[in-house]
Order: C-alpha cells, then structure tokens, then sequence
C-alpha cells in the first residue's frame, strides 16, 4: 500500500516551511509561516525551460571566450575554460585536470540533459521510471553549485597574482557568461516541480 | 504540537505520512520516491547557537586574513576571501564579482546573522521578532551558499600555480575548511525543528 496524496487528503505543503497545511477554509497563506501557498510551483514548465535555453545560450560565448588573462615580462596569453584543463592535464596534474572538467563541463552538460529530459517526460505524461526521474532531480540540486568553481579559481588567481609591470592575471568575459550559466542553470532547477513527475499514472499504483 | 505537524509530506513527490518517532541514527524515507524525509536534529538549540557563533567569528576572519600565500624569487602576495571577490569586482567583470561577493560572503554572513538571532530567542523558549520571515529568509537562502566550493577553489588555485610560483596555505585557508563544515551542519535542514519546538 502506498500513502496517499496531499491533495487526496484535502492538504497542501508549503514550500517554504514543509507545512503541511489544511485546505479546508481554503487559505491562500501557509497557516504557520504566511508563505504564499501553490498546488504546484507556479509556471514550472515553461519557467524551467526558459531558463534552461537562456542558460544554454550563454554556455556557447562561456566556452568560446577566454577566462583569463595572464601576462609576464615577455608575453601575454588568455585561455579558455577547455584550455586550461588542458594545460593542468598536459602539466601532469590529471587529477585537479579533471576535478575542473567535472565541475566546468561534465555537471552543466550533465544539467542541460537531465533538465531536458525532465521537462520532455512531464510534457508527455509519461509514467515510466519515475522514481529514478525523482532521484535525477535530486541529484540536480546536489550538483547544481559547484560549477561555481572556475569563477571563484578566477577571482583567487587575480587577487594572487599582482606583480604590477612585472605580471599578473585579469579576468576575461568568459567567466561572466559561465557564471550566468551557473546561476540560470540553478534557477531552472528550483523552478522545475518534481510532484509533476507523480502527477500522472496516480491510477495504476 | 498541532494536528498537522504531526504530517509530513514529501516535496517531491507529495506523498503524505504520519510523522514516526525517530532514533539518533534513524532516518525516514519516502516508500514512492525514496528521497529522506525526517531524521533526528544533529544539534541541540543551545549546540547550534554555539557554533553558529563561532561561523560567524571564522566568516570574519577569511574575510580579512590570507588564505594563500605564494612566492615568486624576492616578491611575496597573498589573497583573502575579500580579496578575491574584489578582484573580480574591479575586473571587467564586476558583475561576477557581485555574485560571488553573495556567494562566498553575503549570503552566509545572512544566514549566520539570522541564526544567531533566532536561536538565542529559542534558547528561552521565545520566538525572535520577525521569527516567520527569518525563517522563510534561511530556506531561499539555503542554496545560494557557495563557501565550500570556494574551498575547492583554492586547492586548484595552487595547483594551477605550482612550477611558476611558490605557494603555501595560511590560516585562513584551516578557517575556511572549517567553516564550510559547521555551515553544513548549523544551516542545514536542522533549524526547521524551532517551527514545532515554539509552539
Ligand atoms: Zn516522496
């Protein structure tokens, strides 16, 4: 036997306390903290998705651009988020080499798809695998940050490295548009609603 | 406890149970969705406060003391957590220097200054002033804290230096390790206890 539904019960969770407040007298507040209540989240799907194609957009100038600048007594040189990996690998540091794939490649690539499936399979009411659609959701919101890191590398190496006439390392372009990526990517995570998942297939349990 | 506290509904399925006293080492799963609905707080109020405080005391103190050092021939540099998000503020990027600025610094030190507030009320069994938006606040909050990644962050920073420059880690650095930690553990979903402990 399965517990049965919020709604089933006449019940409404509010997203900001975890309430699970009645609906009798049909409240538009959470009775506990006064957060707005929704059945669902508001526009999810087509939020989601904007979002998402916004984020997919800026991920083409983010791996184009350069990220950063650096410059010495006799030659300046920028690189690119895919170069600098390449250069840790060819450096010998295969490990932080792929640490920095993992973080500036694998887990967007990794966003995108997994957000893409998600939105087409709700779309389509499909009712299969939906435990595992659940768990893909979950491990979107673990993941979701870490991205981050190439910004924060970016900034620390800028502040490091300040010789003046004699070197130093700026930021480039690059970094803001994959940081837009980042954040876009973590909006359209928080908007997406995985009780949609659930939504269908409720009568063959 | 009121008669609906006693319910928990899963987020992300919208399944509904009745809440299950719970052991030290227990946790409870959704049966449709498998995702963790309930475990036992890992710090008490009087706990939580503590270390929330000392948070706020490390926060400080990457803020304004190195986290690395490095060496090149006779010249020396360092970089604190100020540092590096006002170095990407006067780049010609400052619009990441903002958001890491509330990454790393803003949006911590919140969460920090709200728990704080929050549980030295709790500790007298009181609810703070403005208890429900604060506690709203530390749940939109909850994700946009980025301390550990910044971690990360600088252990590739060396890493991407070694062969040209000398590097070394300084306090800071041990500070922002264990910061990260505690956030972990004092931000985490462990306030939500204060909705039924104060009612
Ligand atoms: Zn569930």
């Amino acid at each position: 036997m399965m517990p049965p539904f919020a709604d089933q019960l006449n019940l409404r969770l509010c997203h900001r306390c975890k309430y699970a407040s009645p609906m009798a007298e049909d409240p538009r507040h959470c009775t506990r903290c006064q957060a707005r209540l929704h059945y669902r989240k508001p526009d999810a799907i087509a939020r989601t998705a904007a979002l998402t194609l916004a984020a997919l957009v800026f991920y083409i100038p983010a791996n184009l651009l350069p990220i950063i600048h650096t410059r010495t007594l006799h030659h300046d040189s920028t690189t690119t988020i895919l170069g600098s990996v390449m250069e840790l690998w060819q450096a010998g540091a295969w490990d932080i080499a792929l640490v920095l794939f993992t973080a500036s490649v694998g887990v967007p690539v990794t966003k995108f798809l997994a957000l893409g499936y998600l939105l087409v399979s709700v779309q389509r009411r499909s009712d299969r695998s939906r435990k595992e659609r659940t768990r893909l959701y979950r491990l979107l919101e673990l993941i979701g940050y870490w991205s981050m890191l190439d910004v924060f590398v970016a900034g620390l190496l800028t502040a490091l490295v300040q010789f003046g006439p004699l070197g130093g390392i700026e930021p480039r372009a690059g970094i803001l548009y994959f940081g837009l990526v980042v954040v876009l990517t973590m909006m359209a995570t928080l908007s997406f609603d995985p009780r949609l998942i659930w939504d269908t297939g409720r009568s063959n349990e | 406890m009121s008669e609906s506290s006693r319910l928990i509904i899963c987020e992300y399925c919208d399944s509904v149970y009745e809440r299950q006293q719970l052991g030290t080492h227990q946790r409870a799963h959704c049966r449709r969705c498998g995702a963790l609905l309930d475990r036992r707080p890992w710090l008490t109020v009087d706990q939580s406060l503590a270390l929330s405080a000392t948070a706020g005391l490390l926060l400080a103190f990457v803020c304004f003391y190195p986290v690395l050092y490095i060496y090149v021939r006779d010249q020396s540099g360092s970089a604190t957590l100020l540092d590096a998000v006002l170095a990407l503020f006067n780049g010609p990027v400052s619009v990441m220097g903002m958001t890491m600025a509330c990454a790393v610094i803003l949006v911590p030190a919140t969460q920090i200054g709200l728990l704080v507030w929050l549980l030295a009320f709790a500790r007298n069994q009181r609810h703070a002033p403005g208890f429900r938006p604060c506690m709203r606040l530390l749940e939109v909050l909850r994700p946009w804290s980025m301390l550990e990644v910044f971690l990360l962050g600088a252990l590739v920073a060396v890493v991407k230096l070694t062969g040209r420059i000398d590097t070394a880690p300084a306090a800071g650095l041990f500070a922002l390790a264990t910061l990260s930690f505690l956030m972990v553990g004092v931000a985490g979903r462990d306030v939500r206890m204060l909705w039924d402990q104060l009612s």
